[in-house]
C-alpha cells in the first residue's frame, strides 16, 4: 500500500503546490499508519486462538483469595500484579494492547479456584491467569488450565516435583531455597546438627526430605524431624524437646497463624534468636509473616529467600517506591509479593518475542527469556518453566526487615525433580 | 532417647514439661470456659466462639495501640485495661446477638449451630473489612515478655504463668458466681426446669441473655490472654473451635468441673505425648482415645444424672 501511493506522488508532475503539498501529507500519513501497524500487529494475526485480544485491549485475570484463611498471604501478591499491569499499561501495554483484568476470589476454598479459572478461560477467554498461592490450589486449577490451554503464572515458593505446560513458576521450587540455605549455614556458622520443623502438609514435608538428604549428603546428623497440624497453636514442648536435643540449627517451615504462637513461644521460653545457640533457619517466613508476628519476636532469625525488601539495587529501590506509592508507606513486600511482580513481566517479554498471544506460540519462547528488571536482580526462564534465580540468607532485625547476610554468586538452577524423591 | 544426658538435665527438663502441660491446661480452660456456659447451661451450640475471642484480641489489639499512642507512660499496665474492655465488649455483643438471633432459636439446637456459623462468618469478614486480612502484631510490655529464670536450666515463660492465673481467677470467679450467687441460683434453677423457674418468678429470659452475655465475654478474656501466645488475624478464631468443642463435650456438656477435669486430661495427654511422638500423632492419639471414652460414656466424663 505505501508503496503505491509513494509511487503516485513521484509520477505526479508536481505543477500544482498546493496538490503536491496535499499528496505528500497523504504519503506520510500512510506512511505513519503502516509504521504504527508494524508496532500493533492486527488481531487476528495475534490471536488466532479467540483470546480476549481487541485491537487495543487485552484482557488478563487475576486469581487469588481476598476473602478466608488465605487473603492474609495472597492480597500482597494482588497487588503486586495489579502494580505490574498499570506499569505495563504505562509504558505502552503489551503488543500496543492495555492491559484490562478480570480479578476472581478463590475465596481460600480450593474447589472454588478451579470454578473460576474455568470461569475465566471459558467465558472471559483471558490470555493469561497471573495466581493460585497454596500449592493445594495449584493443583486444583492444574487440570482445568491443561483441558482448555491456558497458562498460568504462579508465585509462590513451593514443594516442587511438578512441570506443567500451562504454568510458569515465577517463585522457587524447593531445591532452590533449601540447598543454598544449609551450606550457608554449614560453612558460614559450622552447623553441625539440625531439628526439622514444619507444619504438617506437603510442602514442609518435601522441603524437609530434600533438607534431610543434604545433610546426610554432607556427612552432618539430623537430630529431630517434626509436624504439626496447620493452625496449632500450642509449641511448649517441642521447644523442651528442642532445649533437650541443642540442635546447632532449627530449620523450619511453620506457617500461617502456627507461626505466631511457635516464634512467641520461643521468645517467652527464653530463647533470644540472636545469640544463635540454636540459630533459627528459616523457609517460610517473609517480611508479610513478620508483621503479624512482631519483630521482637523474630530478631535474629535468617531466612532462606530469593527476595528480601531491603536487597540494595536500583530495580528494587524503584519497585518499592513504587510499591508503597500505589499502596501506601505502612507495606512490607515479602518474597511471594516480589515473585507475583515478576508474572506480567515474563508474559509480555514471552508474548513480545511470540509476536502472538496464542498460548501454543508463547509456550515455545519460554526458555530463554529474561527479566533485567527484576526487582531481585536478574532472573531468566529456565525450559522447565523455573525460574533461575539468586539464593539469599537474610537476618530478621528488630523493624521487621531482613538483612541480606549472604547472596549465591551464581543464578541457582531450578531443580522441580531432585533426583531420588520422586 | 535419654541416653548421654545427666540426672539434673532430665530433671529440669520434665519440670519445664509439667509446666507445659499445665499451660496447656489454664488455655483449655479459658477457652472452655465460655463456651460451656452457653452450651452446657444453655444448650446453645455457638460456632461463633472462636470470633468472639478474636473480638476480644482486637481489643487488646486496638487498647496497645491506644496506650502506645497516648500514654506511653502506662503501657505496662495496659494489659489489665485491655483484660477488663475485651470481656465488656464481647459481653455487649453477645447480648446483642442473644436478643437479634439467638432467642428465636432455642429449642432448636441445629439451628442455632448454623445460625451461629453464619455468625462467625460475618465477624470474620468484618475484621478482615477493618483490620486487614494480615495478622496484626499486638505489642506486649516489655515485663511480659520472656522467662523467669527458675535454676540454670529451668526457665518458665512469663506469658504461660499470666495465662495460668487468669485462668484460674476466670475458673473461680465462675464458680463463685454459679454456685455461690443467687444469679447463679436463678440460673440452674433454668437449666434444670425452665417453666417451674418461670413460675416461681425467675425472668427466664432475662437469665439467658445475661448467661449468654457472661459466656461471650469470658471468650473475650480468653482471646485477650492468648494474643500472648497465639496470632491475632481474622481468622485465628478457627484454631480454636475444635479444641474447644472438645474439651466441652468430652467433660459432659453441663457440668463445669466436668470441662476443667477433661481439659486437665486432654492437655497432660497431649502434651506428654507430644514430647514422645510427633505433634501431629499426639493429636491422632488423643482423639482416637477421647473417642474410645465418648463410645463407652456418650454423656462426656461428669453427666449429670437426670431421669429422661
Amino acid at each position: 500500500m505505501g508503496t503505491t501511493d509513494k509511487n503516485a506522488s513521484i509520477r505526479s508532475p508536481g505543477k500544482r503546490p498546493g496538490f503536491r503539498k496535499s499528496l505528500m501529507t497523504l504519503a506520510a500519513s500512510v506512511m505513519l499508519a503502516t509504521s504504527a501497524q508494524a508496532a500493533t500487529p492486527s488481531t487476528a494475526e495475534v490471536n488466532t486462538t479467540d483470546l480476549a485480544v481487541t485491537d487495543d485491549t487485552v484482557t488478563v485475570g487475576i486469581l487469588h483469595s481476598i476473602t478466608g484463611t488465605m487473603a492474609i498471604s495472597e492480597i500482597g501478591s494482588v497487588q503486586a500484579e495489579k502494580l505490574a499491569i498499570e506499569q505495563i499499561n504505562a509504558s505502552g501495554g503489551v503488543l500496543g494492547r492495555q492491559i484490562e483484568f478480570v480479578q476472581e476470589d478463590g475465596a481460600s476454598d480450593w474447589p472454588t479456584f478451579a470454578e473460576k479459572s474455568r470461569k475465566l478461560l471459558r467465558q472471559d477467554n483471558v490470555a493469561a491467569i497471573f495466581g493460585a498461592w497454596t500449592s493445594a490450589s495449584r493443583k486444583a486449577i492444574l487440570p482445568v488450565i491443561e483441558q482448555y490451554n491456558g497458562m498460568l503464572y504462579y508465585p509462590t515458593f513451593y514443594e516442587g516435583l511438578e512441570q506443567s505446560p500451562n504454568v510458569v513458576y515465577t517463585g522457587q521450587e524447593a531445591t532452590q531455597q533449601i540447598l543454598a540455605g544449609i551450606d550457608w549455614a554449614v560453612k558460614e556458622k559450622g552447623a553441625k546438627s539440625f531439628y526439622l520443623l514444619g507444619s504438617d502438609y506437603i510442602w514442609p514435608r518435601t522441603s524437609n526430605k530434600i533438607a534431610r538428604k543434604h545433610i546426610d549428603k554432607l556427612g552432618l546428623k539430623v537430630v529431630g524431624e517434626e509436624y504439626y497440624p496447620l493452625g496449632h497453636t500450642q509449641f511448649n514442648s517441642v521447644i523442651n524437646k528442642i532445649k533437650l536435643k541443642k540442635p546447632d540449627v532449627i530449620f523450619a517451615s511453620v506457617v500461617g497463624g502456627s507461626n505466631v504462637a511457635f516464634y512467641k513461644q520461643m521468645k517467652a521460653a527464653g530463647v533470644d534468636f540472636t545469640d544463635e545457640k540454636p540459630l533459627l533457619l528459616t523457609i517460610s517466613v517473609t517480611e508479610d509473616e513478620i508483621r503479624g508476628i512482631g519483630g521482637d519476636n523474630v530478631e535474629g532469625i535468617y531466612a532462606s529467600m530469593k527476595y528480601f525488601q531491603s536487597l540494595d539495587n536500583p530495580n528494587n529501590k524503584e519497585f518499592v517506591a513504587a510499591f508503597k506509592e500505589t499502596y501506601g508507606d505502612d507495606m512490607v513486600i515479602g518474597d511471594v509479593t516480589q515473585a507475583a511482580y515478576l508474572g506480567p513481566w515474563l508474559w509480555k517479554a514471552a508474548v513480545e518475542k511470540a509476536g502472538s498471544f496464542d498460548i501454543d506460540k508463547i509456550r515455545e519462547e519460554f526458555a530463554g527469556i529474561e527479566f533485567t528488571k527484576a526487582p531481585e536482580g536478574y532472573v531468566r526462564i529456565h525450559e522447565n518453566h523455573h525460574l533461575w534465580s539468586k539464593t539469599r540468607i537474610g537476618q530478621a532485625q528488630l523493624d521487621g526487615q531482613y538483612k541480606v547476610v549472604h547472596e549465591t554468586e551464581e543464578l541457582m538452577e531450578p531443580d522441580p525433580f531432585p533426583e531420588g524423591y520422586q | 532417647m535419654f541416653d548421654g544426658y545427666t540426672s539434673s538435665e532430665l530433671m529440669s527438663i520434665f519440670a519445664m514439661q509439667g509446666f507445659a502441660g499445665l499451660s496447656l491446661f489454664s488455655v483449655f480452660v479459658l477457652m472452655a470456659m465460655g463456651l460451656a456456659i452457653i452450651f452446657g447451661q444453655m444448650g446453645v451450640i455457638n460456632m461463633a466462639h472462636g470470633e468472639f475471642m478474636i473480638l476480644g484480641a482486637y481489643t487488646t489489639y486496638l487498647t496497645s495501640s491506644f496506650f502506645q499512642s497516648y500514654l506511653p507512660g502506662l503501657f505496662g499496665g495496659y494489659f489489665f485495661f485491655a483484660i477488663i474492655l475485651a470481656f465488656l465488649i464481647c459481653a455487649a455483643l453477645g447480648a446483642l446477638v442473644e436478643w437479634l438471633m439467638i432467642r428465636h432459636l432455642y429449642h432448636r439446637p441445629l439451628d442455632t449451630l448454623l445460625a451461629t456459623w453464619g455468625l462467625s462468618l460475618i465477624m470474620q469478614q468484618a475484621y478482615r473489612s477493618i483490620f486487614g486480612a494480615r495478622e496484626v502484631g499486638v505489642d506486649l510490655p516489655e515485663w511480659m515478655m520472656g522467662a523467669f529464670q527458675v535454676t540454670d536450666l529451668v526457665e518458665l515463660p512469663i506469658n504461660g504463668l499470666f495465662v495460668m492465673i487468669i485462668a484460674l481467677s476466670i475458673a473461680v470467679a465462675v464458680y463463685l458466681l454459679m454456685y455461690r450467687s443467687g444469679w447463679g441460683k436463678n440460673v440452674r434453677a433454668v437449666v434444670q426446669n425452665r417453666p417451674m423457674a418461670e413460675a416461681v418468678g425467675i425472668n427466664s429470659a432475662g437469665i439467658d441473655r445475661a448467661t449468654f452475655a457472661l459466656g461471650c465475654g469470658i471468650a473475650g478474656i480468653a482471646g485477650a490472654a492468648f494474643t500472648m501466645i497465639g496470632s491475632t488475624g481474622p481468622s485465628s478464631g478457627q484454631a480454636y473451635i475444635v479444641d474447644t468443642f472438645l474439651v466441652v463435650v468430652f467433660g459432659g456438656a453441663q457440668s463445669l468441673i466436668g470441662t476443667i477435669i477433661s481439659a486437665f486430661g486432654i492437655s497432660q495427654a497431649q502434651s506428654t505425648m507430644e514430647f514422645f511422638l510427633s505433634g501431629s500423632m499426639a493429636k491422632v492419639l488423643t482423639l482416637l482415645v477421647v473417642v474410645g471414652i465418648l463410645m463407652l460414656r456418650p454423656e462426656g466424663l461428669m453427666a449429670l444424672k437426670v431421669r429422661r
